[in-house]
């Protein structure tokens, strides 16, 4: 008794969660149907059946469940029409619901896949497991800083730059402020933290550090990073939020 | 350079992630990359010979020294790593990013038959999705993608190694085995 109690509940939470789709895929798996040849009227009346039964104990029925139930009954409806020999043409009412299972049955084969891996931290390990090593009060005291810090260090690397070119160089690739944001992102997904000064590196030019300011910029008003200032070294560090 | 293997060798101990051939170029100067990727051959092969608890993997397009999956028990013991936890709707909305990539919220919403938000969120949140931008249509929805770290976590060279999805006449027992 106890058993058959909680495979109910277990029933349930799956099926609130994982929608109609998950609950048709259920169905034909119950009743072991071919997926190509759905008996249409079957799986309404179990579908409905379904929905009944949640209703019943006090489940809100999604609004997904009930488009998928008015799908199945008109598709129902349709193959009750007489086929006329004539009408070849016409496409079995069914591939409506096919097309859609046969995709979600194919990612969700992929899911399995995925997760069937070795997966890192789980399964394999590397030798700094935890990038969140670099934690914030690593580095000591720090403060939060306002715009016109960023402005000075800014202006410091533009200082730098000029002292470093004589002349310009005319290159024709320029990154976008949109790309450079992707860019800081990509630097982002392996570590925690990143200076300053590391975004400029010393042979940029001075379009190429624009573009990264405007970007670190954007980043700071889009919320995507914070910025802070060591007290003691003064090193601006941004961290990905 | 007649110690390359060690030198990358060395490298590969210490580096925080994958070591891509490009990195490895750049700090050996004079290596060509021909060079690297046979040292890094025979490395491989060589963790292979020797059956130890490391391997040499290639993942999210570099190298990277990892545990072998056999040990797993022994290391959560030293370190307590903490778990994975992602929910079957969760992978299955990760499965259809990687797959679909790029890929808009409805898209996946339609695949899936159920609002995907908070999912979504969360595997943002976990850096396992990104957002690459947003799409030039009404509503100006965001395009997901996955990135690097979820290459990274699930040992993917990169998006071409993906397991090719099984055709249909496979799945339909694959999917009733799943049911379970």
């Amino acid at each position: 008794m106890i058993d058959m109690q909680e495979k109910l509940y277990k029933v349930q939470i799956d099926d609130i969660f994982e929608g109609p789709m998950d609950l048709l895929v259920h169905l034909i798996k119950k009743h072991e149907m071919d997926i190509y040849d759905i008996p249409i009227a079957l799986i309404t009346e179990q579908y409905l059946e379904y929905l009944q039964w949640m209703k019943a104990i006090n489940i809100d029925v999604a609004g997904d469940f009930i488009l998928m139930a008015s799908t199945l009954t008109k598709i129902k409806s349709r193959m009750l029409l007489p086929v006329h020999e004539e009408e070849t043409d016409d496409e079995d009412p069914r591939l409506e619901i096919v097309k859609p299972l046969e995709e979600y049955l194919q990612m969700k084969s992929a899911a399995n896949e995925l997760i069937a891996r070795n997966l890192l931290g789980e399964d394999t390990f590397v030798r700094y497991p935890n990038q969140e090593n670099h934690s914030m009060d690593q580095d000591g005291e720090i403060i939060k800083i306002g715009l016109f810090e960023l402005i000075d260090a800014f202006q410091t690397i533009l200082e730098k730059i000029s002292e470093h070119r004589g002349v310009d160089i005319i290159t024709a690739d320029t990154v976008s402020v949109r790309d450079r944001i992707v860019q800081i992102v990509e630097i982002f997904e392996t570590r925690k933290s990143v200076t300053f000064n590391e975004l400029f590196p010393m042979n940029t030019d001075k379009s190429e550090v624009v573009v990264t300011f405007l970007a670190i910029l954007e980043m700071v008003r889009l919320s995507l990073i914070h910025i802070v200032q060591n007290t003691q070294t003064g090193i601006i560090r941004l961290f990905y939020l | 350079m007649e110690d390359i293997k060690n030198i990358i060798e060395s490298l590969l101990l210490v580096a925080e992630e994958p070591l891509t051939i490009d990195r490895i170029k750049d700090i050996l100067a004079l290596a060509g990359k021909k060079e690297i990727q046979n040292a890094l051959t025979e490395l491989s092969s060589e963790y292979e010979n020797r059956k130890g608890g490391f391997f040499l993997r290639e993942v999210a397009g570099g190298y990277q020294i990892r545990t072998r999956p056999e040990y797993r028990e022994w290391i959560k013991r030293l370190i307590q790593p903490k778990p994975l936890r992602i929910s079957k709707p969760a992978l299955e909305t990760l499965a259809i990013i990687a797959y679909k990539q790029p890929i808009i919220r409805s898209d996946i919403e339609h695949i899936r038959g159920v609002d995907c938000g908070g999912i979504l969120r969360m595997l943002l949140e976990r850096k396992l999705v990104r957002i690459l931008g947003r799409k030039a249509i009404p509503g100006r929805p965001h395009i997901y993608a996955t990135t690097k770290q979820f290459l990274e976590v699930f040992d993917l060279k990169n998006l071409e190694d993906l397991p090719t999805p099984k055709e249909i006449s496979e799945l339909s027992d694959a999917a009733s085995e799943n049911m379970d």
